[in-house]
């Protein structure tokens, strides 16, 4: 589609019903399912009376544990999303053969990989990530909820902000067409004079907002909110690695911010940052962007490490293996991730010594790492392994990880990555990583804690049916790539002239049909568990015999978390009260102090979301008028001092007798 | 693991908190996340100097720093700076010693010489544009306008927050929560005069030394 700069209104600014993709019949059936699966939803929000419930419960929610689950529930819907761009693509590849131009022009493709890499990166892999942060960390440091629980349901919907952008560009305008990381000069106004890159810049913006302030809530609530006796090495290890993962946030995300601004001013404003005239230099859009990048995805890879610990420890029932050398490997990954972000680009040509250095760092982040995967394989040796769900994708995630790992040393070489460089042995490499890393360490993330969320246990058939697919299906889609990168296949391609190519394309079209149904499965898991919920319900608060003190408290936990704050002796400290035949206290309650909910959160991030909105289609009035409202709503709540109540004690003592019955099996 | 051989045989460690003392209040947290707030501040403006740095240079035929900056101008415009966080400093000591009226009248001062620096500052910018030297001029002058701007924004935002705690002073006193944003605005306040300092240093004088 092409946008002539020329139009514009003083009204609408750039935005013309030519915006809307009438004439593209896949955006039409799409936009057509969503809008009729949306309005169902909204038709049984009201036919069950479930607004009010909805706005005084989840979305003014201040809780942290809501706070999560929405989170995954935002990830999870975007996983959908992301994932139907991913099987576009493979679909595209496998049949772009042979003269035939396959089902998708060029520019709509280039927009589907851009907007998978975005969508998955951001809006799946970054709030699963601090989802799970935010549901499980206060509950294992034993404090009653985060640090600034305002700000954390703010950065909630900032990050859906950031999301609602994103998926307005499918159906009003379009998507960038660069790449997830909108190189520049591609990305500058000479190139993509669209609305693409727009949509992308405010989408990023919105949502970086509260990945920031995310980071900043964790961060604080990890140092000064932890249970009396918990020193920092008696942290448990999924915290360890929220507060390395946290210190990254906010040590890189400011770049983004920064560079992403930059970029606006260069398409706003004419300035030349990045532009190929009057001085600007495109290389360092690239260098600041990754400055950010690497450290992203070791902001993604460490709370699944966290997570993977703590599922071997408790599924193995043993202390985790060298849990000191586990948080010093944290620590030394989490600094050596910002020294080494040069590696995505030893091809720009900043010569031998840079490139050694860069490539010389890279591998030794392979060292930490290294001794993680140990740490688990000797956690294992000798334990009393359940094969539980979360721990099938552990051992999954170690066999599938250390491939990945193994090919990322092969790119860290400057010499191969010449070869190497923007193929697809990059992509699977990637993919590797993150689906073998991240997505499976979430995925055992969710099915660890979920009883602790909602109450009740998964269904573990279906858990492990999911669980195979998506195995299988991640080898047979990701392998072939592999072997594609090697003969010298470049990424980001819609169609291809050599037909000796396309059986690979197949078979990892195929691989990709396998995790469809991976994802449907969980699907499945996840109805057939509430449909079983009477007979997979979690009465103990401790269904996996757990050792760390979220398990200590009733599933799901009550507002409070815990009615009395745990002390600490052991970094198993659940564990350790177990053995020592703990007393839970059963009276002599007290009234506790907890943070009002408040909608200031959502007015704020929509009205953010209009303002990105009308900077993206040129609607200057419309801009000024969100900004200044903006500022004024910040203004006026900060004038609303009245932010916290009592629980009475009668009340706790209401809830926590109930627990008393409940263990004692009435 | 210590505390488990620490404990006396036979005998139960405490396990819970049961004497109804709160351990962390709500806002005993939020000096360390302002702070650290402030930190990822300084980092966007790392990336601003990073680019003026490596395209500072950039002039592209066009206005360089000896052309452009008019040093005994700065030199006023910092000192503005530099003495609203005396002011600021003052304002605070007051809050110690609980006196609300010297409070507001410190901040009030603090608030015009954060307006007389924006105003030099806007003048310098509008002077140089109409010198030609636009932020689209050159890589140089789009690091210049970016960097200095972006503080300048920052200020901006500091004087619009100022206003705001002093009607709140103003309304309901100098109680726990407004000492703890007076003293959040006082961190971010001498914050934005560090930084101040850097580009004075590293864009104005190395700029003219050049």
């Amino acid at each position: 589609m092409t946008l002539d700069p020329e139009q514009t209104s003083f009204l609408f600014g750039r935005l013309t019903l030519g915006a809307l993709p009438l004439h593209e019949p896949i955006l039409v059936a799409t936009f057509a399912a969503v809008a009729l699966g949306g309005l169902a939803v909204m038709a049984a929000l009201t036919y069950f009376k479930l607004w009010g419930y909805l706005w005084r419960e989840w979305i003014t929610s201040v809780d942290h544990k809501r706070i999560g689950i929405m989170y995954i529930i935002l990830a999870l819907i975007m996983l959908l999303r992301g994932f139907s761009d991913a099987i576009m693509m493979r679909l595209q590849q496998a049949i772009a053969f042979n003269g035939s131009d396959g089902y998708l022009p060029p520019h709509h493709y280039d927009q589907i990989f851009t907007a998978h890499g975005v969508i998955m990166i951001f809006f799946v892999a970054m709030p699963l990530v601090t989802g799970l942060m935010n549901l499980v960390v206060p509950l294992q440091i034993g404090a009653r909820d985060v640090a600034f629980p305002f700000l954390n349901n703010f950065s909630f919907w900032m990050t859906t902000g950031g999301a609602v952008l994103v998926m307005m560009s499918l159906f009003v305008g379009e998507f960038a067409q660069t790449g997830w990381l909108a190189y520049a000069p591609l990305s500058g106004s000479q190139f993509s004079p669209g609305v693409g890159v727009d949509y992308y810049i405010w989408a990023l913006q919105v949502a970086g907002v509260g990945t920031l302030l995310s980071g900043v809530n964790l961060l604080a609530t990890i140092v000064k909110m932890r249970a009396p006796g918990m020193t920092l090495m008696k942290m448990p290890v999924f915290t360890w690695t929220a507060l390395c993962t946290n210190a990254l946030i906010v040590a890189s995300f400011p770049v983004l911010t920064g560079v992403l601004a930059l970029l606006t001013l260069d398409r706003y404003v004419g300035t030349n940052f990045f532009t190929n005239e009057l001085g600007g230099n495109p290389m360092m859009y690239v260098n600041l962007i990754w400055i950010w990048g690497h450290p992203e995805v070791y902001i993604l890879i460490l709370p699944a490490f966290g997570v993977f610990s703590e599922v071997v420890a408790t599924f193995c029932r043993k202390r985790l293996f060298g849990y000191t050398s586990m948080v010093y490997a944290t620590v030394v990954i989490t600094i050596l991730s910002y020294i080494v972000w040069l590696h995505h680009f030893f091809t720009m040509g900043s010569g031998a010594s840079v490139n050694a250095f860069f490539g010389i760092t890279t591998m030794i982040i392979s060292i930490p790492t290294g001794a993680k995967i140990f740490n688990w394989l000797f956690t294992m040796y000798r334990g009393r392994i359940r094969f539980e769900v979360p721990m099938l994708w552990t051992i999954g995630f170690m066999l599938t990880f250390v491939v990945g790992g193994m090919t990322g040393v092969m790119l860290a070489v400057p010499p191969a990555d010449f070869q190497f460089h923007n193929t697809l042995f990059l992509i699977a490499h990637f993919h590797n990583v993150i689906i073998g890393g991240v997505v499976f360490g979430m995925f055992a993330g969710i099915v660890y804690w979920f009883p602790k969320a909602f109450g009740f246990k998964l269904d573990p058939f279906w858990g492990k049916m999911s669980f195979w697919f998506w195995l299988v299906g991640f080898w047979v889609a990701f392998m072939p790539l592999y072997i594609l990168g090697l003969m010298g296949v470049t990424r980001r391609l819609s169609r291809f002239e050599d037909p000796s190519l396309q059986i690979w394309f197949v078979i990892a079209a195929f691989g990709a049909v396998l995790i469809a149904f991976g994802i449907l499965f969980f699907i499945v898991q996840l109805v057939v568990s509430f449909m079983r919920r009477e007979q997979l319900r979690d009465l103990t608060g401790d269904p996996w015999d757990g050792r760390t003190l979220e398990w200590s408290t009733s599933s799901p936990a009550p507002a409070y978390n815990f009615a009395f704050t745990p002390v600490v002796h052991d970094h198993d400290a659940w564990w350790d009260m177990k053995k020592r035949g703990h007393e839970r206290p059963v009276q002599g309650f007290h009234p506790i102090h907890m943070p009002k909910a408040t909608g200031a959160g959502a007015i704020l991030s929509a009205l953010c979301v209009a303002f990105g909105f009308a900077m993206i289609w040129h609607i200057w009035w419309l801009a000024a008028a969100t900004f200044a409202m903006t500022i004024l709503a910040t203004i006026v709540h900060t004038f609303n001092y009245n932010r916290d109540f009592y629980i009475p004690a009668a009340e706790v003592a209401q809830t926590e007798g109930g627990r008393t019955r409940q263990l004692a099996g009435e | 693991m210590q505390a488990a051989h620490d404990a006396p045989r036979g005998e139960k460690p405490v396990f819970y908190v049961t004497d109804g003392h709160e351990h962390v209040h709500s806002g005993d947290s939020t000096a360390l996340g302002f702070w650290v707030y402030l930190m990822s501040d300084c980092l966007i403006f790392a990336v601003l100097f990073a680019t003026y740095g490596v395209l500072g240079r950039n002039f592209a035929a066009g206005p360089t720093p000896a052309d452009l900056f008019d040093l005994p101008l700065v030199a006023i415009n910092t000192a503005m700076l530099l003495f609203s966080s005396i002011t600021y400093g003052f304002a605070m000591l007051a809050m110690e010693k609980g006196k609300q009226s010297s409070v507001l009248l410190w901040l009030g001062i603090t608030g015009l010489f954060g307006a007389a620096f924006i105003g030099i500052e806007l003048y310098e910018f509008s002077h140089l544009i109409h010198l030609g030297a636009t932020p689209q001029r050159s890589a140089f002058l789009s690091s210049f306008f970016a960097l200095v701007g972006t503080h300048g924004l920052h200020v901006t935002v500091g004087i619009i927050w100022l206003i705001t705690l002093m009607v709140q002073v103003r309304r309901r006193g100098l109680g726990a929560e407004n000492r703890r944003r007076l003293m959040c605005l006082s961190m971010f306040w001498h914050f934005l005069d560090v930084i101040w300092i850097g580009v004075f240093s590293f864009v104005y004088l190395m700029g003219v030394l050049q």
